[in-house]
């Protein structure tokens, strides 16, 4: 066999290729599609037709993501506290003379995904798909998750392209804030859907338009659905022509997989099949941390209380006995110990900083002495315990470390003169009887209950709970709480449409329930989540969402 | 044999009806509102009434299982609450995906199962039996979502070979047989086969043990055939008591393991009906377990086929 010297031209001939190929190969790096992975808590993908179901980690993936409301929250700070702003409408004012009456210009130039020009029709479309009942794309799967989140409003009517006006049953300042809960999914889209689907009456072309319409996503918004498996992905693409040039994500492809269970999503994130997993398995973080993942968490509008019963002969009618209670809990203890950190110690709804808070003069802390005096004062001591009985679930929704919190609360409680008694019921029957109050049977003798709530809005961070007639079957007044003082209060925030006069009211009335020591306020979820070092540019607001354009992830 | 698989088949026929009954009865009985996944706790009472009549949930429970059983007799298991897809369509994908699990966890499970149950009854009370004994306790005895936790740390966090979630890499909708995706499937198909496998080697351990100690055994031996040709008659002996228990296993397996699925993401029927009850889906539910409990029925029917024509004592008797 004859091997072959390498003459000089040849070895010049060579490192010429080379280097060209180098040259071609470099740009096609440099435009390599960046993916970032994402394991949801979720058990399946929320769903992607415009209204997602599972409360608002479902608005965070799949609602934010592919949508716009005609209102926005600010997700950029992880210092401020999340507030509204305008999305697709650019302003809106009530009407000087009927303040049940709105108007909303809308923002020019955007486009659903589908190329279809957003407007005036748009959105009185998108407000009778779940308010008109007699309009062809009504759809009863979308309401509950919608009206109960926008309680006022009635209706929506074209005023010109770029301007309609929405009307309520009452006046409410709160409007704006609602129709965060609104998302602007595509019309032109659904009726091409509607137009090729096959069903006996147009309720029936109706519903399967709306599940062509989940396959075949169009909304607004920053991401862009490009393939989805039911149950198992959701794969978004970014939208280069997002009306938000701020917002247009830095990343190519965002992966949603459902991994409804805390130790394998942990799994999957340090075995590397996922870059980013929501809430890691809380004794999995040494570990995450140790491998160079990052932990990021934030205050959450969120509130994990026992929420009192006030009906008739209730031991919690007693302002001290309420007082002592928040006064007995060392939630720093709580936080250290038990919860390693993952959460905010609860001194309201609301924490100093935000809008909302106002000036309570009543300061919830750890204060074992004032507790014990206050129960001492009541009536109660060493040989004189106080029964209460609280129900809870062993796990759900928000509901954090359900179990072993109540038992720390039981046992923290004990030295106050309590004697706690915890009924435990499973999440969803819990939830129903949170509906029906402390009067149903099914609240089973107990005078608390311990269901989480989200306080991202005036309604359902105050208003649904003080309010008289928020009592059952109204809203979730469960322990059926009438103080005038509430009701005035209430009525002054949303009668007062000047946004900075409206925080005042509210933070008015959120200084008067925490004075009022209205719930055992104890813990603030973090939202917890874990990332890949390779992830730039996250921003953990205090919010329920978070913004994925900002994010980038090196390949 | 006719006359016996038609006997079997209409026996079929009122053990299907009171599955139904009993998986509609069971998830309308359990506490907690049916529109639970679509209507959170804060919505007004009108907005629930609304949608209860929305969805038929405002109509007697005789009304509404007679629908939905005359819907379902005509293959429409209705739609899911929560995503609205039909309830068939979302079965039939899920069970799909178990078969695939369950095949490939019985090949290993049964294999395993019975060369240990073989070894172990003929080398009875050796070292042999004590080993495979012992495998088969840890088998039954290992909680299996346990064992896949600790598969995972160690395959998929520690070493990184195996992937520790999911059906591939782009999902249980793109499946191929290729390596791929098959290594999404070894440590789900592990943690399955350990429960199957302690069982069937117990069952065949005790089976080739008794049968050993039978006369014709003896007579065989006696009559001077050979040791290999001796064992062959115990395996057709114990084949049908064997299969009867395969079968049970392979049913149980396909109705697709809750935890195992949910530790590995792998969408299955378990992982399917753990988001049906945690969303109180009720056609899901119902639809799910209908369609499984069906299942089970059919291979229990299958199997008692398959008996009988390797036992002609069965259809005798």
């Amino acid at each position: 066999m004859r091997i072959e010297k390498p003459t000089k031209s040849r070895l010049a001939a060579a490192i010429t290729l080379l280097t060209l190929a180098t040259a071609l190969t470099l740009p096609q790096v440099a435009r390599a599609e960046t993916v970032l992975r994402i394991g949801m808590t979720a058990a399946d993908i929320p769903r992607t037709l415009g209204q997602p179901d599972q409360g608002f980690e479902g608005n965070r993936f799949t609602g934010n993501t592919m949508y716009d409301g005609l209102t926005g929250w600010d997700l950029s700070s992880a210092t401020k506290a999340s507030v509204v702003i305008p999305a697709l409408a650019t302003e809106w004012a009530v009407d000087d003379a009927d303040k049940k009456k709105w108007t909303f210009k809308l923002r020019p130039g955007v486009t659903f995904h589908d190329g279809s020009a957003f407007n005036a029709d748009a959105v009185v479309w998108n407000v009778d798909k779940v308010l008109k009942q007699d309009a062809v794309q009504f759809d009863a799967s979308q309401v509950g998750v919608t009206a109960s989140r926008m309680p006022t409003l009635v209706s929506a009517k074209k005023i010109d392209d770029m301007t309609v006006e929405l009307t309520t049953k009452e006046p409410d300042s709160f409007l704006p804030i609602n129709l965060t809960n609104l998302f602007m999914a595509s019309p032109t889209k659904w009726q091409a859907l509607f137009d090729k689907a096959e069903g006996a009456d147009a309720k029936a072309k109706s519903q399967a338009a709306w599940a062509a319409f989940a396959r075949e996503a169009s909304g607004t918004g920053p991401w862009k659905m490009s393939k989805f498996t039911p149950r198992e992905r959701l794969e978004l693409v970014k939208n280069d022509a997002y009306w938000n040039k701020d917002r247009v994500p830095k990343t190519d492809k965002m992966v949603l997989l459902p991994m409804p269970e805390a130790n394998a999503r942990t799994a999957a994130l340090l075995s590397g099949q996922v870059d980013w997993v929501e809430a890691p398995a809380p004794d999995a973080v040494k570990e995450i941390t140790a491998r160079g993942f990052k932990i990021e968490k934030n205050e959450q509008p969120h509130v994990w209380p026992w929420q009192f019963s006030r009906a008739e002969g209730s031991p919690w009618n007693d302002i001290r006995v309420r007082k002592a209670a928040n006064l007995c809990i060392d939630r720093e203890g709580l936080k250290d110990g038990l919860l390693a950190g993952l959460m905010v110690p609860a001194s309201g709804t609301f924490e100093p900083g935000h809008p909302w808070r106002g000036k309570p003069t009543f300061e919830i802390k750890y204060d074992l002495k004032a507790a014990q005096a206050l129960m001492k004062e009541a009536g109660y001591g060493p040989a004189k315990k106080l029964e209460v009985k609280t129900q809870t679930s062993a796990s759900g929704s928000g509901q954090m470390l359900p179990l072993p919190m109540n038992e720390y609360l039981q046992q923290a409680l004990a030295e106050c003169y309590f004697d706690v008694k915890l009924d435990v019921i499973e999440w969803n029957t819990l939830f129903t009887n949170w509906r029906r109050g402390v009067k149903d049977p099914s609240a089973n003798g107990s005078n608390a209950t311990n269901v989480t709530y989200a306080a991202m809005d005036p309604f359902f961070a105050l208003v649904r709970f003080l309010q008289s007639s928020m009592a059952p079957p109204v809203s979730n007044n469960w322990g059926f709480i009438n103080n005038p003082k509430f009701d005035e209060l209430v009525t002054k925030a949303r009668t007062t449409f000047d946004a900075t006069a409206r925080d005042a009211a509210l933070a008015e009335l959120h200084a008067a329930s925490v004075d009022d020591a209205a719930f055992l306020y104890v813990a603030h979820d973090v939202g917890p989540r874990a990332l890949s070092p390779k992830i730039k540019g996250f921003v953990q607001p205090k919010s329920w969402f978070v913004d994925f354009s900002p994010v980038s992830i090196t390949p | 044999m006719f006359v016996y698989i038609a006997r079997r088949v209409v026996y079929v026929i009122p053990i299907v009806l009171s599955v139904a009954l009993v998986c509609f009865l069971l998830v309308h009985i359990t506490p907690g509102d049916p529109l639970v996944a679509i209507l959170p706790a804060d919505a007004s009472q009108e907005l629930a009434q609304q949608l209860r009549v929305a969805y038929g949930f405002d109509r007697p429970l005789p009304v509404q299982f007679g629908l939905w059983l005359w819907r379902a007799l005509h293959g429409d298991l209705g739609s899911s609450i929560a995503t609205g897809r039909p309830v068939l369509a979302e079965v039939m994908k899920a069970v799909g995906n178990t078969v695939t699990l369950a095949i490939a966890a019985a090949a290993i499970g049964f294999t395993l199962g019975l060369f240990f149950g073989l070894i172990a009854g003929y080398f009875r009370d050796t070292w042999v039996d004590k080993v495979a004994t012992s495998i088969a306790i840890a088998g039954v005895s290992v909680p299996h979502y346990w064992l896949g936790m600790v598969l995972v740390i160690i395959f998929s966090v520690q070493l990184n070979w195996l992937p520790a979630v999911g059906a591939g890499p782009g999902g249980s909708g793109s499946w191929a047989w290729d390596w791929e995706h098959i290594k999404y499937l070894v440590l789900p198909a592990i943690t399955t086969s350990v429960i199957p496998m302690g069982i069937v080697t117990r069952t065949v351990r005790a089976l080739t043990g008794d049968i050993l100690s039978q006369d014709f055994v003896e007579a065989l031996r006696a009559k001077g055939l050979q040791e290999t040709k001796v064992f062959r008659h115990v395996i057709k002996n114990a084949a049908p008591t064997a299969l009867a228990v395969m079968g049970l296993q392979l049913g149980y397996m396909l109705g697709g393991s809750i935890l195992i699925e949910t530790v590995f993401s792998w969408p299955g029927s378990g992982l399917l009906l753990n988001s049906a009850i945690f969303q109180r889906d009720l056609p899901l539910l119902q639809g799910t377990i209908l369609v499984l409990a069906l299942f089970f029925v059919f291979l229990n029917l299958l199997v008692d086929i398959a008996q009988a024509s390797i036992d002609p004592r069965i259809k005798r008797s």
